[in-house]
C-alpha cells in the first residue's frame, strides 16, 4: 500500500489573505490543518541596522513604515524612548494631542482590520464602509503633517507644529459635483479640532452600522466563535499583547497599567473576552474603537480650552521656528546643527513601550553617547501573535486559517522589520 | 419529407438563437447590474467610464477577454481542461430549452421537464470537477471537491422541494406547472409550499456558487477554486455559465412558485383590467429580476459559510424540512385545500 502522506499547500506569499507577504506552508488532511509554518522576511527592510546609521531625528519616518496601518504610534514608541534617555518631557498640550493621534491612529488601524477580517470571511460591504471613515481619518494626518500615510509628526520633545486652524476643502472636479463637494465640505469650514469632533459625534453610528452587519449575523458567529481559541494562561506564555490577550480575558494594557502621554487624565474602559476565540477578539476591538472615541471627545475638549506650545523650546532638541531663523544667529545655527548632526544621547539604554494598536510596541535603545543609536531594538506586537498561528490554527480548517490569522491582525511592515 | 426536415431544423435553429442571443446578452448585462447595485450598496457608483453611465463596460469586458491568450498549464491535461468549461457551458444553457416564456413560447414543451432539469443542472459539475482536475494545481482541486461536495448535497434539498411542486402541480411539464397555479398571487405556490419554496431558493443559490455559499471559489481561502488556472476565453466560459445558472434557477423559482408568466393581479375585480394589457413574458422576467436583485442583495450582504457548515446546512436543516413539508403538501392535496388544490 503506498504511504499515506499530509497534503502540502503553500498559501502565499501572493494570496488574497496573506495580508501582505505571509508566506504559510500548510500541511492538510483533508481540509483540515495539521500544521501551519509561517515564513518571515519577504518584506525585510532591516529598519533597525539603518536605524544605527542615521541621527536620532532622521529614523522616525521609518518607524512610520513598521507597521503601515498606525504610523504614528510607531513614532510614538521611538520618541518615547529618545526622551526617556534623554530625560525630557514635552507640554502638556503636546501630550494630548499625542494621545488624541494614538487615538486616531488606533482607529484607523481596527477600521483596516476590521475590513480586512470581513473581507476574509466574505463580507465585502464592511470593506467598503471601513475605508470610508478610514479616508476622514487619513484626512486628519494630511492636515496635521501633510501626509496622509507617512506623517513623521511625532519628534522628540513634543510635535512637529500645532493643529492647524482650518481643514484643506475640496474643490469642485469631473468626478464630484457641485453637491458633493458641498456636502463634503460641511464638516471642513473650521478647525482640525472641529473636523476632528464632527467625526467623533458620526464614529458611534457607523459602528453600529458594522456591527448590524456583523455581530449578530449567524454566519458571522458560526464563522468565528470557538475559532483559534486560546486560553488566558497560553495567550501571556506565548506573549501575546493588545487585544489578542484581552480577547482571552487578560486585563492588561499598558495604557492603564504604565500610563504615558496623557492616558492618566483621561477616562476609559478596557473591554475584555471571555472565551479567546475569534468573535471575543472582534468584540474586543469593536468596543475599544468606541473607547478610542470617547479618549478623542476629552482630548479635543482639552485641547479646545489649553493653547501653547507643543514642543520644547531647547533647540539642541527641538529646531527653531523659521521666524527666529530669519533675525537669530544663533538660532540659524541650531537649525543646522540639528538637521545635520542631529544630538547626543547620553550613553544608556532605554526601554520605552506603548499600547500600540495591535499591542505592546517597544523601542528598546542603546546609546554609546553618540548621535547615533548604538543599537535600535524593534519589539513588535506581532510578531508574537504570528508565531502562535500553527498552535492556533491546528485542527480548523482552510477556512479558519484565513479567520484566525486575520483576526490577529497581522502587518508584515512591523514583523518583519 | 426531407425538405419539411430541413424546414423544421432550420426553424428550430432559429428559436434556438433567438433564446440564446437574448441570454448571452442578459448575462452581460447581469454582472453589470451586479457591479452597479453592489457598487450602490457599498457607497460606491460602479463602473460609469465606459459609454453613457458605463453601459458599454460588459461588452469591453468580453471583448477583453475573447482577446487575451488563453493559457494552458504545461502539466494539465490539455484536453480536459479545455473541455471543462465547454461542459459547464452547455450544461447551464441546454436548461433553456424548456423553460416557458409564456402559454406556447418554448423550445421544447417535455413532459418530463422537471426530470430534464434535475438531470442536465447535475451535469454542470462535471465542468467543475473536470477543471479542478485537469489543472494539476492545488487550490483548483479544494475548488472542485468543495464544488461536488456541494452541488450533490444541495440537488437532493433541492429534488425534494421540486417534489412538493410535483405533488401540488400534478404534472412535471413546466407549462402545465404554471397552469396549475391559475389566479392571482395568493394562488401561486408560493404560500401553500412556502417552506419548499425557501429551501429551493437557498439550494438555488448554493447550486450556482453563488455568495454566502461561494466555497468553491472562496476568494479569500482558496483565491479563485477551480478556475484558478484559466483565462482568457475558456474563463469567460466559466464566467457566462455561472451568470446563465444564476438567470436559470431565477426563472424556475418563477415557474415554480410565483406562477410563471401570470399577472399577479388576475381576477382582482378593477385592477385585472388596468394591467391587462401587459404580456405574460414582462410578468415573466420582472418577477425574474427580484430574484436576480436577490442574488446581489446577498452578496453584498452575508459573510461566507465554511465548507463543513454547507454541508450541515443541507443535510440537517434543508433536507428535513422538505421531508416535513412533503408530508403536509399531500395531506393539503388530499384534503383539497381551497384555493389552491
Amino acid at each position: 500500500m503506498p504511504d499515506i502522506r499530509n497534503y502540502t499547500l503553500n498559501f502565499g506569499p501572493q494570496h488574497p489573505a496573506a495580508h501582505g507577504v505571509l508566506r504559510l506552508i500548510l500541511e492538510l488532511d483533508g481540509e483540515v490543518i495539521q500544521r501551519a509554518d509561517p515564513h518571515v522576511g519577504l518584506l525585510h527592510r532591516a529598519t533597525e541596522k539603518l536605524a544605527e546609521t542615521k541621527p536620532y531625528n532622521q529614523s522616525i519616518g521609518y518607524m512610520d513604515r513598521l507597521d503601515y496601518v498606525s504610523m504614528m504610534c510607531n513614532e510614538h514608541g521611538y520618541v518615547l524612548a529618545i526622551e526617556k534617555l534623554l530625560g525630557i518631557t514635552p507640554p502638556q498640550r503636546a501630550l494630548y494631542i499625542r494621545t488624541l493621534f494614538d487615538e486616531i491612529t488606533r482607529i484607523l488601524n481596527h477600521l483596516l482590520w476590521l475590513a480586512g477580517h470581513a473581507i476574509d470571511i466574505g463580507a465585502m460591504t464592511v470593506f467598503l464602509y471601513c475605508f470610508r471613515e478610514r479616508e476622514d481619518l487619513m484626512d486628519c494626518y494630511e492636515a496635521v503633517s501633510g501626509a496622509r500615510m507617512h506623517a513623521t509628526y511625532y519628534r522628540p520633545g513634543g510635535v512637529y507644529r500645532d493643529l492647524p486652524g482650518k481643514m484643506p476643502k475640496h474643490v469642485n472636479s469631473r468626478v464630484r459635483s457641485r453637491k458633493e463637494v458641498v456636502s463634503l465640505n460641511a464638516a471642513r469650514e473650521g478647525s482640525l479640532l472641529d473636523f476632528i469632533e464632527d467625526f467623533a459625534r458620526r464614529f458611534p453610528t457607523l459602528v453600529d452600522e458594522y456591527e448590524t452587519l456583523l455581530t449578530d449575523n449567524r454566519i458571522w458567529k458560526q464563522r468565528t466563535v470557538g475559532i483559534g481559541v486560546v486560553s488566558p494562561e497560553r495567550a501571556k506564555a506565548l506573549s501575546f499583547t493588545g487585544p489578542m490577550l484581552r480577547g482571552s480575558g487578560v486585563e492588561w494594557d499598558l495604557r492603564k497599567k504604565q500610563p504615558y502621554a496623557m492616558y492618566d487624565r483621561v477616562d476609559f474602559d478596557i473591554p475584555v473576552g471571555v472565551n479567546g476565540d475569534c468573535y471575543d477578539r472582534y468584540l474586543v476591538r469593536i468596543e475599544e474603537m468606541r473607547q478610542s472615541n470617547r479618549i478623542i471627545k476629552q482630548c479635543v475638549e482639552w485641547l479646545r480650552k489649553n493653547p501653547g506650545p507643543v514642543i520644547l523650546d531647547d533647540h539642541k532638541i527641538a529646531p527653531p521656528t523659521r521666524v527666529e531663523m530669519k533675525e537669530d544667529m544663533e538660532a540659524l545655527i541650531h537649525h543646522f546643527k540639528l538637521f545635520t548632526e542631529g544630538y547626543c544621547l547620553p550613553e544608556g539604554e532605554a526601554y520605552a513601550a506603548i499600547e500600540h494598536p495591535k499591542g505592546e510596541f517597544g523601542v528598546y535603545l542603546v546609546s554609546d553617547g553618540a548621535n547615533k543609536p548604538y543599537r535600535l531594538k524593534i519589539r513588535p506586537a506581532g510578531f508574537a501573535h504570528l508565531a502562535a498561528l500553527d498552535e492556533m490554527c491546528r485542527g480548523h480548517m482552510i477556512a479558519d486559517v484565513v479567520a484566525i490569522l486575520s483576526s490577529q491582525d497581522i502587518v508584515f511592515g512591523e514583523i518583519d522589520r | 419529407m426531407i425538405h419539411q426536415a430541413i424546414l423544421t431544423l432550420i426553424w428550430i435553429v432559429i428559436k434556438i438563437v433567438v433564446i440564446l442571443i437574448p441570454l448571452i446578452l442578459a448575462v452581460a448585462y447581469l454582472t453589470m447590474a451586479e457591479r452597479k447595485i453592489i457598487g450602490y450598496m457599498q457607497g460606491r457608483i460602479g463602473p460609469n467610464r465606459v459609454g453613457w453611465m458605463g453601459i458599454m463596460q460588459p461588452i469591453v469586458d468580453a471583448l477583453k477577454l475573447l482577446l487575451k491568450e488563453g493559457i494552458v498549464p504545461t502539466k494539465s491535461s490539455r484536453y480536459l481542461f479545455l473541455i471543462a468549461p465547454l461542459v459547464s457551458f452547455t450544461a447551464a444553457l441546454v436548461t433553456w430549452a424548456i423553460v416557458p416564456f409564456q402559454p406556447g413560447v418554448v423550445l421544447a414543451n417535455i413532459n418530463a421537464g422537471v426530470l430534464f432539469i434535475l438531470a442536465v443542472t447535475s451535469l454542470g459539475v462535471y465542468g467543475i470537477l473536470i477543471a479542478g482536475w485537469a489543472s494539476n494545481s492545488k487550490y483548483a482541486i479544494f475548488g472542485a471537491l468543495r464544488s461536488a461536495a456541494q452541488t450533490i448535497s444541495y440537488e437532493i434539498a433541492m429534488g425534494f422541494a421540486l417534489v412538493g411542486v410535483l405533488l401540488a402541480a400534478n404534472t412535471m411539464n413546466l407549462s402545465q406547472i404554471v397552469l396549475a397555479q391559475q389566479g392571482n398571487i395568493f394562488h401561486w405556490f408560493w404560500l401553500p409550499l412556502f417552506p419548499l419554496f425557501v429551501v429551493y431558493w437557498i439550494s438555488g443559490v448554493a447550486e450556482t456558487n453563488r455568495a454566502p455559499f461561494d466555497v468553491a471559489e472562496g476568494e479569500s481561502e482558496i483565491v479563485a477554486g477551480f478556475h484558478i488556472e484559466y483565462s482568457g476565453i475558456s474563463f469567460a466560459l466559466f464566467f457566462l455559465a455561472e451568470y446563465a445558472s444564476m438567470i436559470l434557477i431565477s426563472a424556475l423559482a418563477v415557474i415554480f412558485f410565483l406562477g410563471g408568466w401570470l399577472s399577479p393581479f388576475a381576477g382582482i375585480p378593477v385592477v385585472e383590467h388596468w394591467f391587462a394589457f401587459v404580456p405574460g413574458m414582462i410578468w415573466f422576467l420582472l418577477k425574474m429580476t427580484i430574484f436576480l436583485y436577490l442574488y446581489l442583495w446577498m452578496r453584498a450582504t452575508f459573510p461566507r459559510y465554511r465548507y463543513d457548515q454547507i454541508m450541515r446546512l443541507g443535510w440537517k436543516v434543508l433536507i428535513p424540512v422538505t421531508l416535513v413539508w412533503i408530508v403536509v403538501v399531500g395531506l393539503m392535496v388530499e384534503l383539497h385545500v381551497k384555493p389552491w388544490f
